[in-house]
C-alpha cells in the first residue's frame, strides 16, 4: 500500500488537527478516533474526496445528529488541497468567519472552534447581542426572585439531603434477568452444579435465583415558561437530582421550544449542571406552547427515549399561550407511546388556578395520573407528595383536578 | 481455544475481500443492494479494518440487507441474533448444557470416580457447551461467518455491556472452560432503530454510518432491482409521491420497503398511474399510523398526485 507511507508524513499530521478542531467543535474525538483515522485512509483511495470524507466520518462520529457539524468542518478543513497547512488553515478560517450569513448552529459550533482555543469567551461574544442580554437577564432574574436565595453550600448540601429521600412514585418492572438470591422463587441449575463440584459432584444445596427488578426508564417533560420561572430554581435541582441518582433518565425542556439537557445535567456541580442549561436553553420564561412542543417530542424523540415501557412525568401549569392548539392530540399520541404519564402541575390555587382552562381541560383526559404540587416552593412538601405511593388509578380525575 | 492474536492480512473466507471501494460497491450491487458511494466506502472500510459496523436509520431503510448481501457475496455463513428485552447470554452466547451434566457426574459417581479436579475438567468439556448465535459466529471449528447483530436498540443495556468483548476482541469468556477466540473474525453488523440510544462504548469500537433514505434516483434503481415487474412510468410515480411524502410532518415517515411494498400493491391491482383515488385506497400499505393516514387522505393526497403530475408530464 503506497497510501500508507504518505499517511505518515503532513497527512497524518493534518488529520491530527482535524481531530483537535472536532474535539473544539463539542465532537467526542479523541486520540483513538484520531488513530482509527489515520488508519481508516490506508483502506481507501486519496485522491477521491469523497471516500475520504466517509472514512474520516465513520471514525470520528458516533451520532447522527454530529455528522452535520463534521461535514462542515470538513469542507472547510479540506478545501484546498493546496493549503492543508495548519496555519494557512488556521487564516483561511478567521476570514471565513466575518460574514454573519450563516445562522444554523452547527457552523457556528464549527467557526468557533476554528477560532482557537479560547472557546467559552468568543461563544458569547458571536450570539447576537439581543439573545446574549435576554439570557442573562433571565438568569439573574431567575436566581433573585426564587423563594430561596442564591443557594449557599451549606443549603445546598441540605437540599441534596433532601433529594436523596426522594422516591418516585414509579413502580418497579420484573426484567428477564436474574440475580443468585438463597429465597428466590426458581432453581439455578448452573450455580446449583459449580456448588455441587466444589463437593465433588455431590448436590447438598440447591442454588436459587429470583428476577432482577428495576425502575423503568423515566422522561422529564418540563415546561420553563413564564408563567412557571418562580419555580425554575427548585425544578432545577430537582431535575439536576433526578438525572445524576437514577439511570435512564432523558431530560428535556420547553417553552416555546423543546431541548433536551440530560447531557448537560449530568455534570455533578448543580451550579456547572445549570450554567450549561442556561447556555443551550433558548427560551428561558417565554410563552408556552405546550402543543406545539409536545409534538416536537413525538415527532422527534417519543421513539427513541420511550422504549422499554417508559414512565412520563409532565410538568406544566398546563396554562397554553395558543389557546391548547393541537394540544389534546398531541397528549393522546404521549400518552398511548409511553406506559404512564404523570402530570405534575404545581399550580398554586390562589394564582389564578382555572380547571376549565383551555389546556387543562385538553390535557386531564389523556393522563393516567394528575398530582397537584400545590406547594413546589417548599421542597420537603414536594418531596414527601412525590414518594407517597400511587393512588389506584381513579375514575373521575376530574374530582382531583377541581 | 485457537492461538490468540489473528494472522495480519487478508482474511481467510471462502472469498478474498474485496480490495477497493469500488470493488465492495459492486459486490452489493451484485447481492442486489443499490449502495450509495458512502455506504460503500464505509463497507469496505469496516471489512479491512476489521471493525463492527454500526448502522442507524429509520427503519425500512435497508440496514439488514446489508448483512445478507455481505453474507451472500463473501460467501460466508449468515449467523443473525435478533435482539430483545431481556436477551441474556443463555439465549445470545452459550449455555450449559446441564442435565447432560448432570448424567455425567451420576457416570463418574458409578465409574468410582472421586477426583475433584478431574470430575471438573469433565463436567465442563466443550461438548456440554450448547452453541447460541454469538459463540456460533467466532466458533473456531465453523467457516467464517457474517454475524447480523439486529435492532440492538430493543435489547436491554447490560446485554450491550458483554457485547464489548465480542466486539472488540472477536472472543468470548466462559468462566468454567476459558476463553473462545475466533480464528477469522467474523464481519459484525449492527442495526439499530434507535427506538434507545445506544451506548458510547458501543459506539467507539464500530465505524458508524447513519442509513438516510435514499434519494429519488437512487430509490428508483432500488425498486428496479426489487420489484422489476412494475412499469417504469408507475415505480417513477410511486417513488415521486413517496419523497415528497416523506416531506411532509408525518409521525412515521415511510421506508424503502413501505415503496418497495407499495409498488407491488399497486401493480397487482393493475393500476399505470397514480391517481387520488388510488392513493387512499392504498395508503395503508405505506403510512401505518391512522393518525398519518387521516392527516394525508383525501385533500392532501390529491395536492401531492398533482404536484408530481406537475413535475412528471403524461407521456
Amino acid at each position: 500500500m503506497s497510501a500508507a507511507a504518505s499517511t505518515h508524513g503532513a497527512l497524518a499530521w493534518n488529520i491530527m488537527h482535524f481531530g483537535h478542531l472536532l474535539r473544539r467543535a463539542g465532537l467526542p474525538v479523541g486520540t483513538v478516533e484520531i488513530l482509527a483515522a489515520q488508519e481508516a485512509l490506508t483502506h481507501v483511495d486519496l485522491g477521491d474526496r469523497l471516500q475520504v470524507c466517509t472514512a474520516l466520518r465513520s471514525v470520528m462520529v458516533r451520532r447522527h445528529e454530529h455528522e452535520e457539524v463534521f461535514d462542515k468542518a470538513f469542507s472547510l478543513f479540506w478545501r484546498d488541497p493546496e493549503a492543508v497547512r495548519q496555519a494557512a488553515v488556521m487564516a483561511l478560517m478567521a476570514g471565513e468567519k466575518a460574514p454573519k450569513r450563516r445562522p444554523d448552529p452547527a457552523s457556528r459550533r464549527v467557526a468557533e472552534a476554528f477560532g482557537g482555543p479560547r472557546q467559552s469567551k468568543p461563544r458569547t461574544e458571536q450570539e447576537p447581542p439581543e439573545t446574549d442580554a435576554v439570557l442573562t437577564v433571565s438568569e439573574r432574574e431567575r436566581l433573585q426572585t426564587m423563594d430561596f436565595e442564591a443557594m449557599s453550600a451549606a443549603q445546598i448540601g441540605a437540599t441534596k439531603a433532601e433529594i436523596r429521600r426522594l422516591v418516585l412514585p414509579l413502580d418497579l418492572r420484573r426484567t428477564r434477568r436474574h440475580r443468585p438470591d438463597p429465597s428466590g422463587g426458581e432453581t439455578d441449575l448452573r450455580g446449583t452444579l459449580r456448588a455441587s463440584l466444589r463437593q465433588g459432584g455431590d448436590i447438598l444445596d440447591i442454588a436459587r435465583r429470583r428476577r432482577v427488578e428495576r425502575p423503568p426508564p423515566l422522561v422529564v417533560l418540563c415546561d420553563i415558561s413564564g408563567s412557571m420561572a418562580r419555580y425554575a430554581q427548585i425544578l432545577l435541582h430537582f431535575l439536576h437530582a433526578v438525572a445524576n441518582h437514577r439511570e435512564r433518565v432523558q431530560i428535556f425542556l420547553f417553552g416555546t421550544r423543546l431541548t433536551n439537557i440530560t447531557r448537560q445535567l449530568r455534570h455533578r456541580d448543580p451550579e456547572v449542571a445549570f450554567q450549561m442549561v442556561a447556555h443551550v436553553v433558548p427560551d428561558w420564561s417565554g410563552g408556552t406552547r405546550i402543543g406545539e412542543a409536545l409534538a416536537e417530542f413525538n415527532r422527534h424523540w417519543a421513539r427513541r427515549v420511550l422504549g422499554q415501557g417508559a414512565v412520563v412525568l409532565l410538568i406544566t401549569d398546563g396554562l397554553d399561550r395558543e389557546g391548547a392548539k393541537g394540544l389534546a392530540e398531541n397528549m393522546d399520541r404521549l400518552h398511548r407511546s409511553c406506559r404512564r404519564l404523570i402530570w405534575l402541575n404545581p399550580l398554586l390555587r390562589w394564582a389564578g388556578f382555572e380547571p376549565r382552562s383551555q389546556g387543562i381541560r385538553a390535557m386531564l383526559p389523556h393522563v393516567d395520573e394528575f398530582r397537584p404540587v400545590h406547594n413546589l416552593a417548599s421542597l420537603r412538601a414536594l418531596i414527601d407528595l412525590l414518594s407517597r405511593p400511587a393512588p389506584a388509578r381513579t375514575a373521575s380525575l376530574w374530582r382531583i383536578a377541581s | 481455544m485457537s492461538g490468540g492474536v489473528a494472522p495480519p492480512g487478508p482474511l481467510l473466507g471462502d472469498r478474498a475481500l474485496p480490495s477497493s471501494v469500488d470493488d465492495t460497491g459492486a459486490l452489493l450491487e451484485r447481492g442486489g443492494y443499490v449502495a450509495d458511494r458512502e455506504l460503500a466506502t464505509t463497507v469496505h472500510l469496516a471489512l479491512s479494518m476489521r471493525r463492527p459496523l454500526f448502522l442507524e436509520g429509520e427503519p425500512g431503510t435497508g440496514k439488514t440487507e446489508i448483512a445478507k448481501v455481505l453474507a451472500a457475496g463473501l460467501g460466508r455463513r449468515l449467523v443473525r441474533l435478533q435482539c430483545y428485552d431481556g436477551l441474556d447470554l443463555s439465549a445470545a452466547a452459550y449455555e450449559w448444557d446441564h442435565a447432560r451434566q448432570l448424567m455425567a457426574i451420576r457416570l463418574a459417581e458409578a465409574a468410582g470416580q472421586t477426583d475433584r479436579e478431574l470430575l471438573a475438567r469433565d463436567i465442563y468439556a466443550r461438548e456440554f457447551l450448547k452453541t447460541r448465535p454469538l459463540l456460533s459466529a467466532i466458533e473456531p471449528s465453523l467457516p467464517p461467518a457474517v454475524l447480523l447483530i439486529d435492532e440492538l436498540d430493543r435489547a436491554d443495556e447490560p446485554f450491550e455491556a458483554f457485547l464489548l468483548e465480542v466486539l472488540a476482541d472477536f472472543q468470548i469468556s466462559v468462566p468454567e472452560y476459558g476463553t473462545i477466540h475466533a480464528e477469522t473474525p467474523p464481519v459484525v453488523v449492527l442495526t439499530s432503530n434507535r427506538t434507545r440510544e445506544v451506548h458510547d462504548a458501543i459506539r467507539r469500537r464500530c465505524l458508524y454510518h447513519w442509513v438516510d433514505y435514499p434519494d429519488a434516483v437512487r430509490e428508483r434503481a432500488i425498486l428496479a432491482r426489487k420489484a422489476p415487474e412494475v412499469p417504469a412510468a408507475l415505480a417513477g410515480e410511486v417513488v415521486a409521491f413517496v419523497q415528497r411524502l416523506r416531506g411532509e410532518e408525518l409521525f412515521k415517515l415511510p421506508g424503502v420497503a413501505e415503496t418497495i411494498e407499495w409498488a407491488k400493491a399497486l401493480n397487482y391491482l393493475g393500476r399505470t398511474e397514480l391517481t387520488p383515488g388510488t392513493v387512499e385506497d392504498t395508503l395503508g400499505v405505506l403510512l401505518k399510523y391512522q393518525d398519518d393516514i387521516a392527516k394525508i387522505r383525501g385533500v392532501e393526497a390529491a395536492r401531492l398526485v398533482g404536484e408530481i403530475r406537475e413535475a412528471i408530464p403524461v407521456s
